[in-house]
């Protein structure tokens, strides 16, 4: 996609002090976005997909703190400015949408006071134009004006996490940041939240970062797809292509972990064991132990993001120079 | 009707719970569930889809004998829980119909061992075995849902476990009481999405190697169809649409059901946007008025729809929907003719 980059995340390192140490749930990861595009991040809990995103936002509190690397939003590197300087960039220029808004919204304050408290912090309006802003918004996500003046419990799950992206886009934003928004809502409510995202984001042509754990769900509006494990991107590419032909082993257990609603039932085997513990990483690639086609070197070489076709994988089984074929150990077809 | 042999394994008639709401003089309720007519059969897997607010774990509820319905009457194998009054009976049917929550990290306790709970359940319920019978079984129970090795796996605590694991000590302890139904309330929608799977699959095996029916409630109509012989949708208190899983999906009757499949995000398939569709929002059924609850944001409502609320009746073989307007495959049936699902499994 042609349009201009807007956000150029470089080797980015995040790292949680423990009481076993250093752990890094977040190791080198690289993302683009560019002007209008819409880049979802999936990956299971634990996998660094919201550590990446709150590193981006620059939002980590100790005990995590990026140890490495840039995050570059319009030629201004985040990581080395000042809280002060963030101040100005902040819901100006970027915003966030948090998972919960119902932890994220103040229950105490009426959804035009939060407004009020964001615009307040960012610009210096006066109280009409303000007033004029929140209707503005409240419109754009389709909740009637009328709910500015109700409290977070009074409105709706669904009405929530829209008030709470009506509040993302006060000034418009070219960027907004979404860490899974739709995960509290039910699937009618979670798919017409999605469309409506969409139809925004079309509309008002900010990009969009939106991590989720659940992949099919970005499936038909992201543009580029991130894949993440034990803190890694392990499959990035154009959406279409990664649903199409995935070629890391971990994105197809993904993939291939959803039952369909439609065509024939078939048995599905999900991948085995669980996600690895970030503080003892597994040697090599990091989704050996769980993976249906692991080499006997994937234990010691760590694979690095190799081309293929339109996407890039980090898995030895596309390492060029290994090609054509690798040895596939006995053990490893059943 | 009271053989227990011939009669199914639940049987709900007209199973209504409603809460009050607000103050105590407040007058307002909340119906939960209203008149829900299904049945469980022997070594049947029943999932109860709906959106969060809809009653089905009102439902589960229900069944456990958590809340007393407020009408209606559920017989278990053919005798009526509300003639069970003696611990003996409400021990008896508890073991025999034991409950798997949704969250495996609160539902376990985090100061005792794997083995506390199972051990628990033993000594409570399987009075009959020794204390050498209680161990091997606890080590059976664990075995039996994918925990390897057991002796291991008891000694451990639920913080050693990972979501998937707990999750499968929840089912190991429901295992442990020899039930003939298992109540699984939303059992992986806390799980990553690459174990969900595993838990699904073992209760598909649980089915089949220890009997157990399952009554599966999730939002997530797709796993409802990987696992589940029959399927019932809830809407509002409502049982709006059930019948052989594969029937409904491949033809849904109730114009919710139609929403909710249209909902689905499946990357195999192309997206047909319908954003107005899904716009409304459920109901909050307080002191109801007749009438379809599904009205507002039905797309084909009629005046009807506001006057009549709409029995389930029998469209096609074992499958009802509860709308005035939905298609029927059968001859001459009447509205509200009752659920006949009686002798169901059915999947391909």
């Amino acid at each position: 996609m042609p349009a201009a980059r807007i956000l150029e995340v470089r080797d980015l390192r995040v790292e949680y002090a423990t009481s076993r140490g250093q752990v890094a749930a977040v190791d080198g990861v690289d993302l683009e976005v560019g002007a209008g595009e819409f880049v979802g991040v999936v990956g299971e809990s634990g996998c660094g997909k919201s550590t990446l995103l709150f590193a981006i936002a620059r939002l980590l509190s100790p005990p995590a703190a990026i140890t490495g690397g840039s995050v570059v939003f319009h030629g201004q590197n985040l990581v080395t400015m000042t809280e002060k300087q963030l101040r100005v960039l902040r819901w100006r220029d970027y915003s966030v949408v948090m998972q919960s808004a119902m932890n994220a919204l103040n229950p105490v304050l009426t959804i035009a006071a939060q407004f009020k408290d964001a615009i307040e912090a960012h610009s210096a309006l006066s109280a009409r134009q303000v007033a004029e802003r929140s209707v503005e918004v409240m419109r754009l996500v389709g909740i009637d004006p009328i709910h500015l003046g109700s409290y977070p419990h009074q409105l709706s799950g669904g009405m929530r996490q829209r008030a709470m992206i009506a509040m993302a886009l006060l000034f418009t934003p070219e960027l907004v940041i979404m860490d899974e928004p739709t995960s509290a809502l039910d699937v009618v409510a979670q798919r017409s939240l999605m469309v409506q995202i969409k139809e925004l984001q079309q509309q008002l042509g900010f990009a969009v970062v939106f991590v989720t754990h659940d992949m099919s769900l970005v499936s038909h509006f992201s543009d580029q797809l991130l894949v993440m494990y034990a803190g890694k991107v392990v499959e990035a590419g154009p959406t279409r292509a990664v649903f199409d032909t995935p070629s890391h082993p971990y994105s197809r257990g993904l993939l291939e972990a959803f039952p369909s609603i439609r065509g024939p039932r078939v048995a599905l085997t999900g991948i085995p064991g669980s996600p690895p513990d970030l503080a003892q990483p597994p040697s090599g690639c990091r989704f050996h132990p769980r993976c249906p086609v692991a080499l006997a070197e994937c234990s010691r070489v760590e694979p690095a993001l190799y081309q293929v076709g339109a996407a890039r994988a980090r898995c030895l089984l596309h390492d060029p120079d290994r090609s054509p074929r690798l040895e596939v150990p006995e053990e490893a077809r059943s | 009707m009271t053989d227990p042999g011939h009669s199914p394994l639940i049987e709900a008639r007209g199973l209504t719970k409603h809460f009050k709401v607000g103050g105590f003089f407040s007058g307002r309720t909340l119906h939960a569930v209203d008149g829900a007519d299904f049945v469980i059969g022997r070594r049947e897997i029943v999932a109860l889809v709906g959106e969060s607010g809809s009653g089905k774990s009102t439902v589960a509820r229900l069944l456990a004998r958590v809340y007393r319905p407020t009408a209606g009457e559920i017989r278990y194998q053919g005798r009526s829980l509300a003639s069970m009054r003696t611990r003996r009976q409400s021990l008896a049917y508890r073991s025999d119909v034991p409950m798997v929550f949704q969250d495996p990290f609160s539902s376990l306790n985090p100061a005792y061992r794997v083995s506390h709970g199972i051990m628990r359940g033993l000594t409570l319920h399987r009075t009959e075995l020794s204390r050498a019978q209680r161990h091997a079984e606890a080590e059976r129970v664990v075995e039996a849902v994918g925990l390897l090795p057991a002796t291991d796996v008891l000694d451990r605590y639920p913080y050693e476990l990972s979501g998937g694991q707990r999750q499968r000590v929840g089912f190991a302890q429901a295992l442990a009481y020899k039930p003939k139904l298992i109540l699984a309330d939303e059992p992986v929608s806390m799980l990553d999405v690459s174990i969900r799977i595993g838990l699904l699959n073992l209760m598909a095996a649980l089915r089949e190697k220890e009997g157990v029916s399952f009554l599966y409630i999730t939002h997530d109509i797709a796993s409802a169809r990987y696992l589940s012989d029959r399927l019932m949708v809830m809407y509002a208190g409502h049982l709006v649409e059930s019948g052989p899983t594969e029937a409904v999906l491949a033809d849904p009757r109730h114009p919710y059901t139609q929403l909710l499949l249209s909902a689905v995000p499946d990357p195999r398939a192309p997206l047909a946007v319908d954003a107005e569709a899904g716009r409304g929002e459920p109901p909050k059924v307080i002191n109801p008025t007749e009438g379809c609850r599904f009205r507002w944001r039905c797309p084909l409502a009629i005046d009807e729809c506001a006057r009549v609320t709409p029995l389930p009746r029998e469209l096609a073989p074992a499958h009802t929907a509860a709308c005035h307007l939905a298609r029927s495959d059968l001859a001459g049936s009447g509205p509200a003719a009752g659920p006949g699902l009686a002798g169901t499994a059915a999947g391909p």
